[in-house]
């Protein structure tokens, strides 16, 4: 689960730059660079804070 | 009885404000790197970037400057705080009260606590600039030092008390949400300037040179605004911090860390953000700013013909959410309160300091609203660089009094820790120190130009000297009367 969790925040982080990558190579407009991100953006907080979790580091 | 029970559990947080930080509780590496990444990625690069574009930086010298002024402040970290802080596991509080005694540490505290609040106000007017847009409030311009709206001020409090809320949990939680934060935030910043880069004419990372110099950083200014240099960005980037490394504010939080060398944790603060969100942030600014340029014109040549009224908003909530869309909105709000909360944690332990019977949680809650409230004047964000500058350089000369104290005085024959050992609420050493430094800035600021940014390295090397100085003299004559006395 808590793989799952990880593919699932890493691919939150790639949708969150490749659109503006994409908008930079001229591959995509800025509206729809703007809802993938936000994609991206969504998807990192619903599933970081299960496995990135702050506290248990500061523990280390 | 909920809240009672909430209150018991508020009162129970540990946070070792007057005892040094046991073993069980230190941290390692990882922890600190997710902190400096959330805390220096933060809401007010998005203001600090633009004002380089408004004064006028070229392309070579914003670069240069801030690779080399980066690299002093992480270096300032390493071997000036973080060994303090690990070799004596207090807070910068505690440890002036040692040097300073009770009551001047209680002076400092105030003057400290106050211009934390200030500054954690301008990271929460920087995330209400977001919070605002979609009620569609109009944002403060860069001449609006007074709130400019109805709506403003409700925003600006909404952001506020949230933030205000958070810091009165705790380090803990405030560290657990800037690690989780930290890598989308940047990524975000990043992908703003990224994305408005086809805008301005780059096509290919072969432009980027070309069109930074043309169109971003081209080295003109308004009419009626100053213009920095290399000298202003190198300075101003190893500086912009200087209340936290060479100030040693920072002990508050490096003495959780298990080495000294986890100092260097702050490169991962400063360059990506006081690099790669400056320039990204510049980048926004700039896509507003070349579409006030007539046709036929270069950004360098109209800049002079026009007043600093006439230059656009650098309201940051508007240009990330123009960039990468409601993402650069939530961003900015974010990146305003992972900053805002150690500003105010650090704030509610400075004038904690002052009163340590009341629980740390109740003085944090004042402190935020207080917080709020000069969140509420645009001038804290259209100032922010003069402010910052400021804050470091009032806050300096006790860092330098601790370096000496922790470093120098048992090589000199010198007593360290000299208020706890007289047991004296009042070192009257430090005070001189700390005022005619201080003196001495603001004379050279009038009587011979020299600009904020540039008074901190003088001032702590006249810190550094005075201090030894009176100590000495001090020292010297607190023996004579001793030793008269047995006589």
């Amino acid at each position: 689960m808590r793989t799952f969790l990880k593919i699932l925040s890493f691919l939150g982080l790639t949708l969150t730059i490749l659109p503006s990558i994409l908008v930079f190579a001229g591959r995509m407009e800025l509206q729809n660079q703007h809802h993938w991100t936000l994609a991206g953006t969504v998807l990192w907080f619903a599933t970081a804070p299960f496995w990135l979790d702050g506290k248990k580091k500061l523990e280390n | 009885m909920k809240f009672e029970k909430f209150k018991s559990n508020l009162d129970s947080i540990a946070e070792y404000e007057s005892a040094p930080v046991p073993p069980s509780r230190l941290k390692g590496w990882k922890s600190f790197l997710g902190m400096y990444a959330g805390e220096h990625t933060a809401g007010t690069e998005f203001v600090i970037g633009p004002l380089f574009v408004v004064h006028g930086v070229t392309a070579f010298d914003l670069v240069t400057g801030l690779l080399l002024g980066n690299l002093m402040a992480v270096l300032s970290w390493a071997f000036l705080c973080a060994p303090i802080a690990t070799g004596t596991r207090l807070t910068l509080y505690k440890k002036l009260e040692k040097i300073c005694g009770r009551n001047l540490a209680r002076i400092y505290n105030l003057v400290n606590g106050v211009m934390f609040c200030f500054l954690a106000g301008s990271m929460i007017a920087v995330s209400a600039t977001a919070v605002g847009i979609p009620f569609g409030i109009e944002m403060p311009g860069l001449g609006d030092w007074m709130p400019t709206s109805i709506g403003w001020i409700l925003a600006v409090f909404g952001v506020g008390l949230v933030i205000t809320v958070v810091a009165v949990l705790g380090y803990d939680q405030i560290a657990r949400f800037s690690n989780i934060a930290a890598p989308w935030m940047i990524l975000v910043f990043l992908g703003a300037g990224l994305a408005v880069l086809p805008e301005l004419g780059v096509k290919s990372f072969g432009d980027f040179w070309q069109v930074a110099n043309e169109k971003i950083w081209v080295g003109a200014t308004a009419g009626d605004v100053s213009k920095f240099t290399f000298w202003h960005v190198m300075f101003f980037a190893w500086f912009a911090n200087m209340a936290m490394h060479i100030g040693m504010s920072d002990m508050s939080i490096l003495r959780y860390a298990k080495k000294w060398q986890h100092g260097f944790a702050s490169a991962a603060g400063v360059y990506l953000g006081h690099f790669f969100a400056w320039m990204a942030a510049g980048i926004l600014y700039a896509v507003v700013l070349i579409q006030i340029v007539p046709q036929g014109m270069t950004l360098a040549g109209y800049l002079p013909t026009i007043g600093s009224d006439q230059m656009p908003s650098v309201a940051p909530g508007p240009l990330a959410t123009y960039a990468i869309g409601i993402s650069g909105a939530i961003c900015v709000i974010v990146a305003g309160w992972t900053t805002a909360n150690p500003t105010i944690y650090r704030a509610g332990l400075a004038i904690q300091a002052m009163m340590p019977r009341v629980k740390r949680w109740k003085v944090t809650l004042a402190v935020g609203l207080f917080t709020t409230v000069a969140a509420c004047f645009p001038a804290l964000v259209m100032k922010l660089l003069d402010f910052v500058a400021l804050y470091g350089l009032i806050l300096m000369p006790m860092g330098a009094v601790i370096f000496m104290d922790y470093h120098l005085f048992g090589k000199l024959g010198l007593a360290a820790d000299y208020a706890e050992k007289q047991q004296s609420n009042f070192n009257p050493a430090a005070a001189l120190t700390w005022f005619i430094t201080l003196v001495a800035a603001v004379l050279l600021n009038i009587f011979m130009g020299v600009e904020i940014f540039f008074l901190g390295l003088p001032g702590w090397f006249l810190a550094a000297m005075l201090y030894v100085a009176f100590s000495k003299a001090l020292q010297k004559r607190e023996t004579m009367q001793t030793g008269s006395a047995t006589v």
